[in-house]
């Protein structure tokens, strides 16, 4: 490790998480970070394709890290990595790509984010939905990719057109020409054309009907501003909801393991405590052991009830549940806006939503 | 899912393995939970101080919905 001679031009380093990695599925999702030399998984493709472009590149290592484990121990997984991936001294890092997958798009961010400050250029691709797009956008050049793995040649072509630029300092193009989502950067450039003609010109593709396109679009942040506080718990009526997808068992509705279509909605009325043999976990996106030996683990029914005697609440007789594993933002708010106006119809004040 | 139900007019308590996924869809009350695969939960506890803790992370987020907030708040 931390050998720097080069067989090749340029030298990367590539992460991928456990199941990009050869590791396994979301049972080794909880796998530690270790190192392997030379490509593995995508990074044969990678490689292949760098140099199909004629660039002289070789995968020195790829840093595998499990996505819980990474989710659940960020900053320590990042004191460990960074070091490592800083003594192979790569010319470029690449992670992912992580898809629709957010706890792998959240870390191959995370990657990228940290590796900027130090010098070393670091790019991943991930779908339009992936949660760890907001977050890292401005910091990290994140090319777009599908939302599914059948996207992954595609996205590798585009990592590889925009890595090619990194390492021979060429000029990056607007993030559209390069594929990449927008960063905010405002680039000050000459156009042929005045501004005036520009917006004549556009000003006439509006009336006339026709698509066009704004050189500013305005950021949109979509944010709700918290509810007032419950002022006293007693006598009101609280839901409980999951995205955990805690079902009773057998999975009545079908919900979807992942790319949920719809969501359940379920009684609690009688019900004391959830157990293995009442209710299981439809989710695809984590190991589900635990939570189908013991459903109050996401969905807490048992202290649900204990709590209510003691602070004087009425748990609301139904319980909503989806399964929040790659399901889309559309969906979620549609299920969202449903369930809320039947909470409203049925006297909802407050709602405690649990997630994996 | 927080945010539209939230926006609907019902205060929401968050309970979420990964609070950067909570911030960044814009849930307001935010608790965090244990793990991915037991957020409520550790299977390697005695079964009654999983309850105890189970107990304490609802207590929590009770707590935070009697909480006054402006903004996006984080009740570790």
């Amino acid at each position: 490790m931390g050998d720097a001679s080069r067989n090749r031009e340029y030298r990367i380093v590539h992460y991928v998480n456990q199941f990009f990695g050869g590791v396994g599925g979301e049972e080794k999702a909880n796998c530690e970070p270790f190192t392997i030399q030379g490509p593995q998984g995508p990074g044969r493709l990678l490689e292949k394709l760098f140099r199909e472009e004629k660039a002289d590149v070789e995968i020195v290592a790829t840093v595998v890290c499990g996505d819980s484990y990474f989710a659940e121990n960020q900053e320590n997984v990042l004191r460990e990595l960074i070091p490592v991936i800083r003594e192979y001294h790569p010319d470029l890092v690449v992670a992912g790509p992580a898809f629709n997958a957010g706890r792998y798009g959240m870390a191959c961010g995370a990657i990228c984010s940290s590796l900027q400050p130090l010098g070393i250029p670091a790019i991943t691709a991930m779908y339009k939905e992936n949660p760890g797009l907001d977050p890292y956008r401005k910091t990290v050049l994140i090319v777009e990719s599908a939302n599914i793995v059948s996207g992954m040649e595609e996205a590798i072509r585009k990592m590889v057109r925009l890595g090619i630029k990194i390492l021979r300092g060429e000029e990056i193009e607007f993030p559209k020409a390069e594929g990449c989502f927008e960063q905010g950067i405002r680039k000050n450039y000459f156009h042929a054309e005045p501004a005036v003609g520009r917006a004549i010109a556009m000003l006439l593709r509006k009336i006339n009907g026709d698509p066009f396109e704004t050189e500013y679009p305005i950021p949109f942040f979509d944010r709700v501003d918290p509810q007032p506080a419950i002022a006293d718990l007693k006598g009101i009526t609280v839901a409980l909801v999951t995205s955990g997808g805690i079902v009773p068992t057998g999975n009545p509705d079908h919900i979807e393991s992942s790319s949920a279509s719809k969501y359940g909605k379920y009684p609690l009325e009688g019900l004391e405590t959830l157990n293995s043999r009442t209710h299981q976990s439809a989710h695809g996106g984590y190991d589900n052991t635990y939570a189908n030996d013991d459903p109050n683990r996401v969905l807490p029914i048992d202290m649900m009830r204990e709590l209510e005697k003691e602070l004087g609440f009425k748990p609301h007789p139904w319980y909503y549940a989806t399964v929040g594993n790659g399901t889309s933002v559309d969906n979620a708010q549609k299920f969202a806006k449903e369930i809320a106006v039947e909470m409203i119809r049925d006297g909802v004040q407050a709602v405690i939503l649990t997630s994996t | 899912m927080a945010k539209e139900i939230e926006r609907a007019g019902i205060p929401v308590a968050h309970i979420c393995s990964i609070i950067t996924i909570s911030q960044t869809v814009g849930a307001n009350r935010i608790v965090p939970a244990v793990a991915i695969p037991h957020p409520l939960g550790n299977p390697r506890l005695p079964p009654e101080e999983e309850k105890e803790l189970r107990r304490n992370l609802l207590k929590k987020a009770f707590a935070a919905l009697q909480t006054p907030i402006q903004e996006q708040t984080v009740f570790s």
